[in-house]
């Protein structure tokens, strides 16, 4: 999933103090299983923001609205016929929602409240970790299912690094060395001899070699 | 002989060989990194040039390494693939060699976080052993990455650097294969202070057979006080200081504490001399450069042998 966490409560206020009537809008997806924009996140960022433009004696209109994806068109053109109503929306939907939701109502303002972080999954509760960095090129069979250039501190596909010391990263004691959680994994699935050979530089034109990426799936077009 | 690496020649004529670490200055007066050096011209056979050590904003060490060369002296241009990506690395080996360095250690790079820009990005495009490739494969194929031709190709002697100390043991011998695969010729290790651990580390790759396929080069480090050795063994990353020498050392009075680290440092590399697949030392005497001189004399390792 795509993670996000929420912008502290200042900027998002500074963002949205020209206008007057705003549309706390929520994104059911990804951001509400990281407890970031979900339904019940953007009740409670709408209900916090009224309570401060009351504080500070401001007249706004602050309500709220959660659609299941905002990076699907299907569900942003629920907002038709309500969106038009506002000056702006506030969107807690990540990086992708908050450009997918401006680029089919152009004219309006649509202002990001989140933070996009990472490619992750929910390890535990009130824990993500980030395990993807969309490569576009899987290398995760070669590494025993632990991806080297999302784990590893310094991205390096041929480690560990001197760095490595009781399965801890030196960048952080916090962080497991990726390295050495690759090398217990595929000594446990009989695979360590995929270590012994020197493994190429990646090819980054998969992700970033012509500009932003696309993909197009004819099959799946109408 | 121009285009051969002095260092490679002294390895290669079976010579303990002896390289110091120059740190370049946080600033752009070439006199500084002259300075350093020169306490180190005379004692040692190579002087390492680090760069951006600890992600650290110094002098370039392309630039260090084409001044030390213009002064008489053998440079080892360590290059990190932490700030630049492979269009960069190879432009400037090229650029090295056409300087007149033939010396280089490929390096990954302490990370960016260590350093006073832990805003920067951090590259690591290629990493170390895909670095060394690169290299051997511009040098011996003529080839750029990719298979495009060069025109000339650079002259280079090819390092590497090993960390005995740290974790997986049985990997490390793996990951020292894997770099002489690559290409690497020769391996300064990370500073030598668990002997214990180092013979193991070096009879394992001894069992592999690669103490004959690459000079390795013992790393140390004098320590200048118990403080010193306590943050290095507790802050520094890959650093493997056993407790009965930071006692060693806790133990004598702060004014001799200097004295007591240059013994223990001759005692290492004494001890080194004995290994047989250690082929020379490299000495990290870090800011403290104008100890080199009497650490070498100690070791027994003055004078240094002429190479044309």
């Amino acid at each position: 999933m795509i993670t996000a966490e929420q912008k502290p409560i200042k900027e998002i206020r500074e963002m949205i103090a020209p206008y007057r009537k705003i549309l706390v809008l929520g994104c059911g997806s990804c951001v509400a299983e990281c407890a970031a924009g979900g339904e019940k996140e953007t009740a409670m960022l709408a209900s916090a923001l009224r309570m401060a433009a009351k504080m500070n004696k401001e007249e706004a209109v602050i309500e709220e609205r959660t659609i299941d994806r905002q990076c699907v068109r299907d569900f942003i053109v629920q907002l038709d016929g309500t969106i038009e109503s506002y000056e702006a929306v506030l969107s807690l939907g990540c990086g992708a929602g908050v450009q997918a939701v401006a680029e089919i109502f152009s004219d309006m303002p649509i202002i990001p409240a989140l933070n996009t972080e990472f490619l992750g999954q929910t390890k535990d509760q009130g824990l993500w970790t980030e395990n993807c960095v969309g490569c576009g090129d899987c290398m995760l069979y070669y590494f025993g299912g632990v991806c080297p250039l999302a784990r590893c501190s310094k991205q390096l596909m041929n480690g560990p690094c001197g760095g490595s010391r009781d399965g801890r990263c030196e960048v952080d004691p916090e962080i497991p060395c990726a390295w050495q959680l690759i090398i217990d994994r595929l000594n446990k699935i009989g695979g360590l001899e995929r270590l012994e050979k020197v493994y190429p530089a990646k090819d980054w034109s998969r992700k970033q070699g012509r500009g932003p990426r696309k993909i197009v799936r004819e099959d799946q077009q109408r | 002989m121009k285009d051969e690496s002095k260092l490679k020649q002294l390895l290669d004529g079976g010579l303990f060989a002896v390289t110091a670490e120059c740190g370049p200055p946080k600033g752009a007066d070439p006199e500084a990194i002259l300075r350093k050096a020169g306490l180190l011209k005379g004692k040692v056979d190579a002087v390492n040039v680090t760069d951006n050590q600890t992600a650290i904003v110094r002098m370039s060490s392309i630039a260090a390494c084409a001044i030390l060369r213009n002064a008489g002296m053998e440079p080892v241009l360590q290059m990190v693939v932490r700030d630049r990506n492979r269009i960069a690395l190879q432009s400037d080996v090229l650029g090295a060699s056409a300087l007149g360095i033939r010396n280089i250690l490929c390096l990954s790079g302490d990370h960016q976080s260590f350093g006073n820009q832990p805003q920067a990005l951090g590259v690591f495009d290629l990493d170390s052993m895909q670095f060394i490739e690169a290299v051997r494969g511009m040098r011996d194929s003529g080839t750029i990455m990719g298979g495009e031709s060069l025109a000339s190709t650079p002259k280079v002697f090819i390092g590497a650097a090993a960390n005995p100390f740290a974790d997986p043991l049985d990997f490390r011998v793996v990951r020292l294969a894997k770099k002489i695969a690559a290409g690497a010729q020769f391996i300064q290790t990370q500073c030598i202070y668990n002997m214990e651990r180092f013979k193991k580390w070096i009879s394992l790759a001894e069992d592999r057979g690669l103490t004959e396929k690459v000079y390795i080069l013992g790393g140390v480090t004098p320590l200048k006080s118990a403080a010193m050795a306590k943050y290095m063994k507790n802050k520094v990353a890959g650093m493997d200081i056993p407790d009965d020498l930071l006692k060693r050392m806790e133990g004598i009075p702060k004014e001799r504490q200097r004295e007591e680290g240059i013994r223990i440092c001759v005692e290492t590399i004494l001890a080194l001399k004995e290994i047989k697949g250690v082929k020379g030392i490299h000495i990290m005497a870090i800011e403290w450069e104008d100890a080199v001189g009497e650490i070498v004399e100690r070791a027994k390792l003055l004078p240094r042998p002429k190479v044309d």
